[in-house]
């Protein structure tokens, strides 16, 4: 009974403005294999379901072992690591679609640039660049560092931004992990120092107000970041900043 | 503000979320507290009302602290239902069902705010017992009333829970838990109260 075989729908498309279609594909089985391998073996041997030859299906990955966060894909309706989805528990046939929030590139492959320019406007790194050597910074409390650095794994994956409702055309929202980001950063003792830009950056175009409490970025996240819970404090030290700010001036 | 033309947009969502609760769920209270007296009989009810119609400086109290804050919020949030997206049909988690419910909610609770205006305050007979009494007295009528006021209540229980994490209250998980189930609690409580109101009306058809 090694014959069994793997059962794929997945959705794909050309070029950046072409029409999506659907093609399926059967492969053989093996054991402990991730959707990753599934697209490898269709790579290997590009024909689909009836023995048709077909381009491979294009997608991304890199590390294989979720930490680059490139792989993310809608697997069965769920945007998630095709790397860490095993096909022992996916339920067949796995359907496989590209995260449509982004604009397809080709097949699995999306463009995430709208993230890497919301992470440029909440400026999310600690500038340390000077003329001259400006000497170590302060230290982190142990207490905060712990929980500090559960919100330094986000890896950029782009489910959260797929998920929420209210990244749509209508809004310009820059997506839950960008808020996230701005806690981490504005949290880091020498990243602290320019929190007020940061904190701004997240009352301005599509920032936090585009929240709506749906929660489904804590629901997907692959790595188990507390979104909502940054979202939450980020209202407190965005408002508090707001009227701090209006009061002095 | 780094940035006054965009920091508006923030200012107003605000603004929604304030007037929301300061002073709109305040007056959704009185209003189904007054509205309870029924449950003790047509003169009480019409006593709490004349009561009401001696506060001092009545129609400046009604324009600034009931008709401004309830059209600026009904008419922002037509907005943000309009912008929101709505995928509880691909991801129906707990939340995000709410989510949508309190849009929808939303919406409807704007259209029953007019017409509940436009039989009652603006329909020219006089605030007591039997005008509301003639309200219910059609199926329609009755069922729009009891539908309307329940929408309300959610709208107004579920829209705390968002307040309370809009306004950086509830954080954690667990804060955010324990305030959802208190607010269910809530809901139930107002929509009961507002329910037994409209009934008593109703028995004195
Ligand atoms: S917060 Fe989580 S879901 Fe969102 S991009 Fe980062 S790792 Fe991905
Ligand atoms: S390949 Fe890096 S996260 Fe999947």
């Amino acid at each position: 009974m090694s014959q069994k075989e793997i059962h794929l729908i997945i959705e794909r498309q050309d070029h950046t403005d072409s029409a999506a279609y659907t093609q399926e594909f059967k492969i053989p089985y093996r054991p402990n294999m991730n959707v990753i391998a599934c697209l490898m073996e269709i790579q290997r041997n590009p024909t689909d379901k009836d023995g048709k030859g077909t381009s491979p299906v294009c997608w991304e990955s890199n590390c294989l072992e979720e930490v680059c966060g490139a792989c993310m894909m809608v697997i069965n309706g769920k945007p998630r690591q095709a790397c860490s989805a095993l096909i022992d528990q996916l339920e067949q046939p796995i359907r496989l679609k590209p995260a449509r929030t982004f604009p397809v590139v080709r097949d699995l492959v999306i463009d995430r640039s709208r993230m890497f320019k919301a992470l440029q406007k909440v400026k999310a790194w600690v500038p340390i660049d000077g003329t001259y050597d400006l000497g170590p910074g302060p230290r982190m409390a142990e207490r905060d560092r712990q929980w500090a650095y559960e919100l330094s794994k986000c890896f950029t994956c782009g489910a959260c931004v797929e998920a929420c409702p209210n990244v749509n055309e209508r809004t310009k929202f820059i997506g839950p992990f960008a808020i996230s980001q701005v806690r981490l950063f504005n949290t880091h003792p020498t990243g602290e120092m320019h929190k007020e830009d940061r904190l701004e950056s997240l009352m301005g175009e599509g920032g936090i107000h585009e929240c709506g409490n749906s929660q489904n970025c804590v629901q997907v996240c692959p790595k188990g970041i507390p979104l909502t819970t940054s979202i939450a404090a980020m209202n407190g030290a965005v408002n508090r900043h707001a009227i701090a700010s209006w009061l002095k001036r | 503000m780094a940035n006054n033309q965009v920091s508006r947009e923030f200012l107003f969502r605000r603004m929604h979320s304030l007037l929301g609760v300061i002073p709109v769920t305040l007056f959704l209270f009185i209003h189904l507290f007054t509205n309870s007296s029924a449950t003790l009989g047509e003169s009480a009810f019409n006593e709490r009302v004349e009561f009401l119609e001696t506060l001092p400086f009545l129609p400046f109290i009604e324009f600034f602290f009931i008709f401004l804050p309830l059209l600026y919020h009904g008419v922002y949030g037509m907005y943000v239902a309009y912008t929101s997206g709505y995928n509880a049909g691909k991801y129906s988690w707990g939340r995000n069902v709410f989510f949508v419910l309190q849009r929808t909610t939303g919406v409807f609770t704007f259209i029953f705010v007019i017409w509940h205006l436009w039989t009652t305050r603006f329909s020219g007979n006089t605030p007591n017992f039997d005008m509301v009494t003639q309200v219910v007295d059609s199926p329609f009528g009755y069922w729009f009333m009891i539908i309307g006021t329940v929408a309300a209540v959610f709208h107004l229980a579920n829209g705390l829970w968002g307040f309370f994490i809009h306004w950086g209250i509830t954080v954690g998980p667990r804060a955010q838990r324990v305030s959802a189930y208190a607010m269910m609690g809530l809901f139930l409580v107002l929509s009961a109260v507002g329910v037994a109101a409209l009934n008593a009306f109703y028995a004195a058809v």
